[in-house]
């Protein structure tokens, strides 16, 4: 372990530049921020991620973040276990049926001001499940959602580069 | 070899059209099957409603045959099989809340799948309306001094999927565990009715997203089945390639993973740099990271360029260079092997009885892997092991995965130098009549069941898929027994189920 541990301290760190600040996120940041002035946060963000019905492909790509080339926690922005620290909800999935209280209880259990970031394309609205029994539909069909990041599923960076974006408005709008 | 359902069946003139016998059954024979599952060489590999009908897949270990039998429930009944082979349980609780299909003198008669919460019973059956505000579920009871329960979920602490645990104590130790599954149900049996083989297609991609290649693999091979289709060659090797691609991410994640619960974030760090390497390469060769859609019936969706290919090859090379030194790193630290040796021991006739494929059968004894077994092509032309273990512990599925990844690292490689020339998709040709179609294909988890019916306008009838968790979740029940609360997280992550394959 000490060799693998003296390596890691010579060799370059894996980590990357941040990426560009998602533009269509900062819009649609503005108008959800604009319409109820939210108090900024600061420079950090606790985030508390429910799997409201996905496939868990969103899941493999948000724990991603948390690899050394990413490296989520260099923003201030870091996953937590319990919804009552936490100030995003990230939620994936079409929300199914046998999900929905289940997510509405953990979005009352988050003290407000709280945000919900909606990732992937079933989230937006329940994607090619859209119309199952089975199925509600996207996120906003039962908690208000502030921001959704595209994709099936959105790679690391798209979700990090909207994560950073929620960041930055966060503070516009203040 | 004749096959154990030999003695049972009626002889039929089966059609050779298919490498699976189809049996039309009685009651009488389908319930010789079910008292022989669990036997020596019999292994249940589904069960699953249709319309009036109830099917259950077999397959004979010995000769590694495989038969699927139907049997009309003209009154909507049927004789359990759970009754004499526990693995069936679930399965036909499933059946029921979907289908409306009852299991005669079944164990178990709650619902399994259905919450009370679609505003519909039976949704795929005789579906009738319903208020959908929710059942109450009758855990199974628990007594005794000084007994206490941990209920666990849906919401979890971390990035994971949702589902229900219900720990009874004993101080530290648990007692019992009882699963409830089911919250990530979305109907997809139900919306694949209907459709044409490219919608399907993206539907069994978004079965399991960590499974996306193999699921999609899985429905395209019985897709082909049905309809007598033959697939380019290359298309045949970069559908194993992306296989093996995707075994590869997974068991790296895993081995971290597993790590990690047992406070090891090191390993964890240096799995997930590597894990990322392997997505990046995929991406780069295929123009996705999980390789999602990419492989469609008929063959593949984009073809592998030269440029692909050196990003996989320097992938490769990477890994081999620093893989070693995390599995010497594994193998040296003893305040990891203590949180991993001899926890979560899975007994091997355990493992046997429910057919548990994967790394959980392949820790305990259980040497199936549909790449060997039925030998799809390529892998009839590639060499590689199937790593087996007796343990049954999370160590012992550490070092499967470990072995595994090795293996395909080596299949990658056979395979970049094997892999012909030529098309990458055909078009398949239309059918005149309904036609069945059946594919057991090697998931990263375990083997993936995809039964299929296309109906003579070349439409889904019904599409059954059985993921490997169905025959995993229930052993990892067994498996805490006697361990600490403490321990489940670890536990748990060397099962590494399916929720969302198995809820489907």
């Amino acid at each position: 372990m000490r060799k693998l541990l003296l390596e890691s301290l010579i060799t370059p760190t894996l980590t990357e530049a941040p990426p560009t600040v998602d533009e269509a996120a900062m819009i649609e940041l503005a108008e959800t921020l604009g319409k109820q002035a939210r108090q900024s946060l600061g420079r950090s963000l606790s985030i508390r991620e429910v799997d409201a019905g996905s496939c868990n492909g969103c899941e493999l790509e948000i724990h991603a973040l948390n690899n050394a080339f990413y490296d989520i926690d260099r923003f201030g922005l870091r996953f937590v276990a319990s919804p009552r620290h936490a100030d995003v909800l990230m939620v994936t999935g079409p929300v199914t049926k046998n999900m929905r209280e289940a997510l509405k209880r953990t979005y009352d259990a988050t003290p407000a001001p709280k945000w919900v970031v909606a990732v992937g394309d079933c989230a937006l609205d329940g994607g090619c499940f859209a119309g199952s029994y089975a199925v509600v539909g996207g996120v906003s069909e039962v908690i208000p959602v502030d921001l959704h990041i595209p994709g099936c599923p959105p790679p690391p960076v798209k979700i990090l580069a909207g994560m950073l974006a929620l960041l930055q408005g966060g503070k516009a709008a203040s | 070899m004749t096959v154990f359902w030999t003695s049972i069946l009626k002889p039929t003139e089966a059609g050779t059209e298919h490498a699976w016998q189809s049996h039309e059954v009685d009651e009488a024979e389908w319930t010789q099957v079910a008292e022989a599952l669990g036997g020596e060489t019999a292994v249940l590999l589904g069960l699953w409603g249709d319309t009036g009908t109830i099917r259950m897949a077999v397959l004979d270990e010995a000769t590694n045959e495989i038969a699927v039998l139907a049997l009309a429930c003209p009154n909507g009944s049927y004789p359990s099989v759970g009754q004499h082979h526990a693995a069936a349980q679930r399965l036909e609780r499933a059946a029921r809340d979907l289908f409306g299909l009852t299991p005669r003198d079944c164990p178990d008669e709650r619902p399994w799948l259905d919450h009370g919460r679609w505003s519909l019973r039976r949704p795929l059956g005789a579906a009738t309306p319903d208020a959908g505000e929710g059942d109450a579920y009758g855990f199974l009871p628990v007594e005794g001094e000084g007994l206490h329960q941990v209920p666990v979920g849906p919401v979890h602490a971390g990035i994971i999927e949702p589902g229900h645990f219900r720990f009874t104590g004993n101080g530290e130790a648990v007692v019992r565990l009882e699963e409830r599954l089911g919250y990530v149900h979305k109907g997809i049996e139900g919306l694949m009715a209907g459709k044409n083989l490219g919608e399907a297609a993206r539907l069994a991609a978004r079965t399991s997203g960590d499974s996306t290649v193999a699921y999609g693999l899985a429905l395209a091979r019985a897709a082909e089945d049905a309809l007598g289709a033959d697939v380019p060659e290359r298309a045949v090797w970069q559908r194993a390639l992306m296989a093996e691609l995707e075994r590869l991410a997974n068991h790296l994640g895993d081995f971290g993973a597993v790590c990690n619960d047992a406070a090891f974030a090191l390993m964890h760090a240096h799995c997930g740099v590597l894990r990322e390497r392997v997505l990046r390469a995929s991406d780069a060769a295929f123009g996705h990271r999980l390789m999602r859609d990419l492989i469609v019936p008929g063959g593949v969706a984009v073809d592998l360029s030269g440029e692909g290919i050196a990003a996989i090859q320097s992938m490769l090379a990477e890994i081999r260079q620093r893989f070693p030194a995390l599995v010497n790193l594994y193998d040296n630290t003893a305040s990891l092997q203590d949180r991993t040796v001899s926890t979560g021991r899975l007994d091997p006739a355990l493992a046997k009885r429910f057919g548990a494929g994967g790394f959980v059968g392949r820790a305990s004894g259980r040497s199936f892997d549909a790449r060997h077994a039925l030998g799809y092509p390529p892998y009839d032309r590639l060499s590689f092991e199937v790593p087996v273990l007796d343990a049954g512990d999370v160590d012992a599925r550490v070092w499967i995965r470990i072995r595994e990844a090795e293996q395909s690292l080596s299949l990658i490689e056979q395979i970049l130098s094997k892999m012909p020339q030529g098309a990458v998709f055909t078009e398949l040709k239309a059918v005149s009549s309904p036609c069945d179609g059946l594919a057991l294909v090697e998931g990263f988890r375990g083997d993936i069941l995809v039964w299929l019916r296309i109906g003579s306008d070349g439409l889904i009838e019904r599409c059954h898929m059985r993921d490997p968790s169905w025959f995993q979740w229930p052993l990892l029940e067994a498996v805490i027994e006697g361990n600490i609360i403490a321990d489940f997280p670890l536990c748990n992550k060397s099962f590494n189920c399916s929720y969302s394959g198995h809820d489907l």
